[in-house]
């Protein structure tokens, strides 16, 4: 198959980029979209010049790397695919494909089409997590967990922090992201102590990190290679109407420093 | 106040804050429909229905004008505020990005917003205050819309801000209880099947009545 290609180049995170095309020659129907990258990248190489950058890791759809805006749509043509499921075949021979990188003030571009989301990192580290006291590990089925509240936190945490969401947003929001990670620990026993806290200090740093609002357009959740729900959104913002409503002025005192 | 001041700094906050005055509106919406379709009980019942509410009811139309007020204002704060985070939030565009799912409703909710707040003020200049009116007189509820829908272009008006108040409820009424959590998981959640006949009953209960006079069903 054969391919012309419209690539976001940009040298480094300071530099102005601009869209540079490139043919896409002699591609096998059954290379994946970053296959098809490496084969472009190898004859830029072969000519001496610089390869397209993009980030990958696993290729098998679990990391979250491999983000990139393929013809306006983020990870591509496939449902529930992240770029590197995505094969050629999904497209039509000699198509033109635009490819850019995610585009949010809290994504810059560090070099074409990679991005820096350490954003997503931040938000995790405002209370993404439990705190566990150390010691002996407790014996799994000392917390009783009802199957449809284990079902939907596990769906909630197949979020791989990839960025589509936010990509995929009018708004630019990461509601589906945060509301994803606020969701798979609320919905679980073990998440339940720190609860109101954390919806509290996750929602405070995504705002922070200068992400837009939701809108409930739905463009993240069709975008979401794990096709998360925008139910996580209602949840996140349930647990965060409660957590401002029951917040004591002793509590009040003390945000931000949890 | 600590706290409402971090709930109103947040964008989930202001959200809310758009949801609930939404809301207020919508139920504003559905008593003013309502109100409105004893025009085809006739003159006497509608200008008495006027009379009822500037008469003996003038406390609570004077509180529903003083939240509703303020519902607008704040909504349009919220709204506002939101759309220049949002704008900040993509600071370089895409050169191309393709929508999958966003309704027509939801693309259009801001400026169809903006022409429902024009088309309020000019409805209040127009059958409250009566200064944009041909031929208004105090009272004479019925006469009033009679006279004013003999204006082509204002009754066509009319039909427009109907279409726009439908569409903006339809997401409007579905995004809110999803933005005050108060929505059931669902395995679709896009899909909406009582905000589609709200919004239908809403704007075609309002649209009958200039429909109704420029067609001369009422006269």
């Amino acid at each position: 198959m054969n391919f012309t290609l419209k690539v976001w180049r940009q040298a480094n995170a300071k530099s102005a980029g601009r869209l540079e095309t490139y043919a896409a020659k002699e591609i096998p129907s059954d290379a994946s979209f970053l296959e098809m990258i490496d084969i472009v990248n190898d004859h830029l190489e072969a000519d001496g010049k610089e390869p397209i950058a993009f980030a990958h890791d696993c290729r098998e759809g679990i990391c979250g790397s491999c983000s990139m805006m393929i013809d306006g749509v983020a990870h591509g043509p496939v449902k529930g695919a992240a770029t590197c499921q995505v094969h050629m075949r999904s497209f039509k021979d000699g198509q033109v494909i635009t490819i850019e990188p995610w585009r949010s003030v809290a994504f810059p571009v560090l070099k074409d089409l990679v991005t820096d989301r350490s954003a997503f990192d931040r938000i995790i580290q405002a209370g993404g997590y439990i705190s566990a006291p150390t010691g002996g590990a407790r014996d799994a089925n000392e917390i009783l967990v009802a199957k449809s509240d284990s079902d939907s936190a596990m769906d909630a945490a197949a979020c791989i922090g990839c960025g589509a969401c936010v990509a995929a947003c009018p708004n630019g929001s990461a509601s589906l992201f945060t509301g994803a990670k606020i969701a798979h620990l609320a919905r679980l026993p073990q998440g339940q102590p720190e609860r109101y806290k954390r919806v509290e200090l996750m929602v405070a740093q995504m705002d922070d990190e200068h992400f837009g609002h939701c809108t409930l357009y739905g463009e993240c959740q069709a975008a979401c290679p794990k096709q998360i729900s925008i139910d996580v959104i209602g949840l996140m913002n349930r647990d965060y109407i409660v957590a401002m409503a029951t917040k004591t002025p002793d509590m009040a005192g003390a945000s931000g420093h949890g | 106040m600590n706290m409402l001041l971090t709930f109103w700094r947040s964008t989930i906050g202001k959200k809310v804050v758009m949801g609930v005055t939404g809301l207020i509106g919508l139920g504003f919406v559905i008593g003013h429909m309502a109100g409105n379709l004893q025009a085809f009980s006739g003159a006497e019942k509608l200008d008495a229905y006027g009379a009822l509410l500037h008469g003996p009811l003038h406390e609570l139309l004077l509180i529903a004008r003083v939240v509703l007020i303020a519902a607008v204002i704040l909504h349009i704060t919220a709204a506002y505020q939101l759309t220049m985070i949002s704008r900040a939030a993509r600071p370089v565009d895409y050169a191309g990005r393709k929508p999958q799912v966003s309704t027509l409703a939801s693309k259009t909710l801001k400026w169809g917003g903006v022409l429902l707040l024009v088309f309020i003020v000019f409805h209040i200049l127009h059958f409250t205050i009566g200064t944009v009116h041909p031929d208004f007189v105090d009272g004479k509820v019925y006469r009033n819309l009679a006279t004013g829908f003999e204006v082509k272009w204002v009754a066509a008006f009319y039909l427009v801000a109907m279409i726009a108040l439908g569409m903006h409820l339809y997401h409007g009424a579905w995004s809110s209880m999803r933005t005050l959590g108060l929505a059931r998981q669902s395995a679709h959640p896009l899909k909406r099947y009582l905000p589609v006949a709200l919004a239908i009953v809403i704007s075609l209960g309002f649209a009958v009545i200039p429909l109704a006079f420029l067609l001369g069903v009422l006269r």
